[in-house]
């Protein structure tokens, strides 16, 4: 084996070893510290993007840890979906973390950058495992990550917000669990390939179970995914924390449509009887709602972090519509949606936090504010990220809502598709504007205090910059992307090639 | 009464208790319900191996019935992890009621009780 063979475990290695490297070094030397995360991040970015190119010839590729053959050991895959979703997670971590530096958000507390690191451990183990027992183990590390990072710069709402989402969390993983359970005891195993094969060769009298197995896998990740109406704790918990963690955290309710994505058509597949597509007939009206109820938030939220909450909501809503009907087509527009969301959620949270940065004792509050130091850049960044988010041309939301529009025309549950999603857009395009007019046009009243806060330099809008770049050149670049998505979606609807990759059963 | 029934109800009875006092308004209910919850999922995990007595998980020659010794991994992983994630809950708590001056899980003190 060359050294290139092992490049799939460096995203779980890479930031395994940074984390607590960074959490010793930032005792004495926090400089040190912090150029170490950095390179971490860059260096998992290089690895994503190199993992990225190796799937190019479309092999799905199997890792198996300490060359323990699949069913009994555990394995690794690398496909063109994992890939797509790690290249996603590391070009985010790399912004995320420059704007945390450069804004001092890191200096709050002492252990940022290993904490940040371990959310990225868990969140690049989640897309490679192979192993639903350690999907569960990678989700935890996520998650006990994003409680330290969400609590990170303390406050007593903060505090409030985080016992709710912990014990959220915890309730979840014990669903997961039972689901794991169930299905271990029906199939005695725990590889996804091997379950996908096993699966199919259930009896009558085991389907029920199956089918209760299935259902609560799905709410699981419906709950990570905050799909509605396991959605409660997003907009609260988002609101609270710090922007900057916010905006990380916005691949990480997408972690969770990964995971459906993955589990549902390979052991859930047109091959498991009668627990086949078991999630299908739940999941659009829970799409359907989770758009409504967060295009309606957009509209009436009271803070620009809660409206940037209520869109990450509004973009799981309607990335989970053309999810829900499980054919190439809709899941290859899906995935260039998710993409797309990932950047403009977390470029809207960005841009929040150089807005809310500026107008000191007004701070995120969508009311008028005294004209405030680099309004106009801030407005401008504002517009564009809005955009960006509702899904107007010429931006990429505006490529992917149409992909789905039209991926979606076939199925049977398009006109609702389509009714929600155009009307949806409409109602976020009225509560941008209002919120955007408030911001940024409104004069305020004559009696109003003056902004107390000294102008900083304009080194803030650097990363949310970057992040709308990239969205602008996902636009440019969608038909290359949609190349890309659809060869994706392929591989993930032929889960004969996963099962045979990772068993080695004719390759 | 069969050991499956003795052992399906002994979690039957910890999910409700656990399921009754996660949805309690003040923290420390929830903790426990929260820690009732999982060992009801620790010995769901452990059941999920069949019940059987006085059979080694071990593999070796002279023995030929074994008991499933993967269950008992995962709920060692699931202790380790649930353990854990009790301690920080508890703290969380503790620190949400020293800073906020109330135990109520949704913030708003609730002067009628």
């Amino acid at each position: 084996m060359t050294l290139s063979d092992h490049l799939p475990v460096a995203p779980v290695i890479v930031p395994a070893i940074v984390a607590p490297v960074t959490m010793l070094l930032m005792r004495r030397h926090r400089d040190i510290g912090r150029l170490l995360s950095l390179g971490g991040c860059a260096a998992l970015l290089a690895a994503a993007i190199a993992l990225f190119g190796v799937t190019q010839d479309d092999a799905i590729r199997s890792y198996a840890l300490g060359a323990w053959p699949a069913p009994f050991g555990i394995v690794l895959v690398l496909d063109r979906l994992s890939a797509t979703m790690l290249l996603a997670a590391a070009t985010l971590a790399a912004v995320v973390l420059l704007h945390a530096i450069v804004t001092g958000a890191d200096r709050k507390g002492w252990h940022f950058h290993a904490l940040f690191h371990f959310q990225l451990l868990g969140i690049n183990g989640a897309f490679l495992t192979g192993d639903l027992f350690n999907l569960f183990v990678f989700f935890e590390v996520l998650l006990i990550a994003s409680y330290g990072l969400m609590l990170h710069g303390q406050g007593a709402l903060r505090l409030k917000a985080g016992v709710a989402y912990v014990v959220v969390n915890i309730v979840g993983s014990a669903l997961f669990l039972v689901a794991l359970g169930l299905l271990y005891g029906l199939t005695a195993t725990l590889n996804m390939a091997d379950l996908a094969v096993r699966v199919a060769t259930l009896g009558e009298e085991d389907q029920g179970l199956l089918r209760i197995a299935g259902l609560l896998l799905t709410a699981v990740f419906a709950l990570k995914a905050a799909a509605v109406p396991l959605h409660l704790w997003l907009p609260r918990t988002y609101a609270a924390t710090m922007p900057v963690v916010a905006a990380l955290f916005a691949i990480m309710t997408k972690v969770g449509v990964y995971a459906l994505i993955r589990t549902v058509p390979l052991i859930f597949g047109a091959t498991a009887g009668a627990a086949a597509w078991v999630p299908a007939p739940w999941l659009l009206p829970s799409a359907i709602l989770g758009a409504v109820v967060g295009f309606v938030g957009v509209l009436v939220a009271r803070g620009m972090r809660e409206q940037a909450a209520f869109a990450i909501l509004a973009s799981t809503g309607t990335l989970l519509m053309p999810v829900s009907m499980w054919r190439e087509a809709a899941l290859a527009a899906a995935l260039y949606y998710m993409v797309q969301a990932i950047v403009a959620g977390a470029a809207l949270f960005l841009v929040a936090d150089a807005t809310m940065r500026r107008r000191g004792q007004y701070a995120d509050a969508l009311v008028p504010s005294p004209r405030f130091a680099g309004q106009d850049a801030a407005g401008l960044s504002y517009l564009v990220a809005a955009i960006g988010t509702v899904g107007l041309p010429p931006l990429a939301g505006f490529v992917g809502k149409l992909s789905i529009l039209d991926a979606s025309f076939a199925g049977p549950g398009w006109p609702a598709i389509w009714s929600t999603i155009l009307g949806t857009t409409l109602i976020g395009v009225v509560g941008f504007s209002r919120s955007g007019s408030s911001l940024f046009w409104k004069t305020a009243a004559p009696d109003a205090e003056a902004v107390a806060v000294v102008p900083r330099s304009r080194a803030d809008f650097i990363a949310p910059a970057l992040l709308l770049l990239l969205l602008g050149a996902l636009s440019v670049c969608a038909g290359w992307a949609e190349a890309q998505t659809r060869a994706t979606a392929a591989q993930v609807m032929a889960p004969e090639r996963y099962v045979a990759a990772v068993l080695g059963t004719a390759r | 009464m069969t050991l499956e029934f003795l052992v399906a109800s002994a979690i039957a009875m910890l999910v409700a208790g656990g399921i009754y006092l996660a949805l309690r308004g003040r923290t420390f209910q929830v903790v426990l319900g929260l820690t009732l919850l999982s060992y009801a999922i620790n010995l769901f995990l452990f059941a999920i191996g069949r019940l059987v007595v006085d059979r080694p998980p071990l593999w070796s020659a002279d023995v030929t019935e074994h008991a499933d010794p993967l269950p008992q991994a995962l709920v060692l992983t699931a202790i380790v992890i649930t353990f854990g994630m009790t301690a920080l809950t508890i703290i969380l708590s503790l620190r949400s009621y020293l800073e906020s001056g109330s135990d109520q899980v949704d913030g708003d003190r609730d002067d009628a009780a």
